[in-house]
């Protein structure tokens, strides 16, 4: 079997006395699609949190490519190759689409170290042509694009930088069904770039399109991975709800 | 609306400031031509006195760019000027210089700590700080006036030349040159902007949100410090009324000049034109011969109505 890119051995997350998240192990691979499932409050977001680096485990190892590692910040995760996707856009809306895709991480060239942004514009424009994120231009201020088009900028966003693993929240609770359609269908194109995708999402026909493997949590515990193709959307709610169907 | 609607709109606003300036510079023109609004002394006048203006419109440029605001330049510009003004009565001239840039930068950066680590919002910090550096301007001296008689001093920020171009003209064109470059074609001036448009945004992207915020305070109170040692050499004397009267003027000259006063969105070239209007209209409402009750009212509506057709399409 193949190295795994991000293996999570036995985590577990409280704080003060209360246990968000209990011995949780999962293992991700190059290529491929996990999404993770489970009612509201069941420690979706606090998994987030902790593959991000915003919180750290109590206790469990987090290992990138077979290393052991720990992030002290989200910057530290960040530079590890992990980027995540919000479910409401981390974007700076009257800011162009170009110093959107590298906010923070400014390109600059000699011998002022001033900003390059015809390097910026330039390889903005072909991240967006290569992942047919289609947007009037990469000058275009992200106010005048539509839900779905920020979105896609998000996404390449991610794309651009993440050398391992992209963490998407909710990609598409705000989309209508045209533009759901289209995020998908870029989320899917992601695989062939060999690195890891976690989706955290409400929608199971959306987890049914997208994933190769589904993991639940109910409250805080570990309640089973399942491979999409072996399953269905019967098995996967009664396991989301505990109760049998 | 269609995209390219709010395109053009967008756009046109972007320019309100150039028309309003050729609009307001034509009317002064012909009305005005016999009372010499168009002569090079008067052009030349204006441009002399809108130069500390200018310079704390840079500073308020970054400011709002950021999310913040400061209301508390015209202390830091007093506290600046009698710094330096009461220095150089006792040290050679350099340290006088010193003393009031760092003194702009140090009512700057106070408002910055309390603004960045304390996360108090700018608006009631700077306005509790202009009241006190005023309170501290005029303990300083006893509220005298302090001349300033160096030679140089008052060449160097007043009344010299250099390639025949006065002084106030240099230090005009170098503030808005580094200004607009900082501002345009920097990282630090991307994650400005960054900060006022989405401070959250900026942050998850790594950013140093704190730290953006404490150095556009600073950078107000150093233009601060500048435009004291500008008012000390043009008027060779500083006295604690110095800047009492520029907050207005700045703020609306920075709106007008198309920054938004809700952060992400500026222009510093737009600032200049912005003070350039408002030193123009204060010069043509003077030769009109209107009373200064007279000159404060209409310039209150006009800058109304400058700011509200600057605004009118950002905020949707």
């Amino acid at each position: 079997m193949t190295q795994s890119i991000l293996s999570l051995t036995d985590i577990h997350k409280a704080f003060g006395g209360v246990v968000a998240i209990d011995n949780f192990s999962l293992e991700l691979f190059p290529g491929e699609i996990v999404a993770l499932v489970g009612d509201n409050g069941a420690g979706k977001s606090t998994l987030i949190k902790i593959v991000s680096g915003v919180h750290k485990p109590t206790s469990g190892t987090i290992r990138l490519d077979g290393d052991e590692t720990s992030f002290s910040d989200a910057s530290g995760a960040r530079e590890a190759g992990i980027e995540v996707v919000y479910q409401d856009l981390a974007l700076a809306d009257q800011q162009p689409v170009y110093m959107n895709m590298f906010l923070g991480r400014e390109l600059t060239k000699r011998p002022f170290g001033l900003l390059d942004k015809r390097k910026m514009m330039d390889d903005t424009q072909e991240l967006v042509d290569e992942l047919d994120v289609r947007i009037p231009s990469a000058r275009a201020t992200i106010r005048d694009l539509s839900g779905g088009q920020r979105q896609g900028i998000a996404i390449a966003r991610a794309t651009h930088w993440a050398s391992k693993l992209i963490l998407l929240d909710e990609p598409t609770a705000a989309l209508g069904v045209a533009e759901t359609a289209r995020v998908e269908e870029l989320v899917h194109s992601l695989r062939e770039r060999n690195i890891a995708i976690l989706i955290v999402s409400h929608s199971l026909d959306q987890v049914f399109r997208l994933s190769n493997r589904i993991c639940v949590l109910r409250r805080g515990q570990q309640i089973g991975v399942k491979e999409t193709a072996k399953t269905d959307k019967n098995e996967i709610i009664a396991m989301i709800t505990g109760l049998q169907t | 609306m269609s995209p390219t609607a709010i395109y053009r709109k967008y756009e046109l606003q972007n320019y309100i400031v150039y028309l309003g300036f050729i609009a307001i510079f034509l009317f002064f023109a012909v009305t005005l031509h016999d009372a010499g609004f168009t002569s090079t002394r008067n052009l030349t006048n204006i441009l002399l006195q809108t130069a500390p203006a200018t310079i704390l419109a840079i500073g308020l440029v970054f400011a709002l760019s950021a999310g913040e605001i400061d209301l508390s330049f015209g202390s830091a510009v007093a506290v600046s000027a009698l710094s330096a003004a009461v220095v150089m009565q006792v040290l050679p001239m350099p340290f006088a210089i010193l003393a009031g840039l760092g003194a702009g930068l140090a009512v700057g950066a106070f408002n910055g700590l309390l603004v960045a680590w304390l996360r108090l919002p700018s608006f009631l910090v700077t306005l509790a700080t202009l009241g006190l550096f005023a309170g501290i301007a005029r303990t300083m001296t006893d509220l005298r006036s302090i001349p300033v008689t160096n030679d140089f001093f008052t060449g160097f920020f007043g009344s010299g030349k250099l390639l025949g171009v006065p002084s106030l003209v240099w230090w005009t064109i170098i503030g808005i040159a580094i200004g607009h470059v900082v501002y345009r074609h920097t990282r630090f001036g991307a994650h400005v902007l960054a900060t006022g448009d989405n401070a959250r945004a900026a942050q998850v992207s790594g950013i140093k949100v704190p730290r953006i915020r404490f150095m556009v305070l600073t950078i107000c109170g150093g233009c601060a410090g500048l435009a004291g040692l500008l008012y000390a050499g043009r008027l060779q004397s500083a006295t604690y009324t110095l800047g009492e009267s520029d907050l207005m003027i700045v703020i609306a000259a920075v709106i007008v000049g198309g920054t938004a006063l809700n952060g992400g969105k500026g222009s510093i070239i737009g600032a200049l034109i912005g003070s350039l209007l408002m030193g123009m209209l204060n010069n043509g409402l003077i030769l009109m011969g209107l009373q200064v009750s007279d000159q404060m009212i209409v310039r209150g509506l006009i800058i109304l109505v400058a700011v509200a057709a600057s605004l009118r399409d950002t905020t949707r």
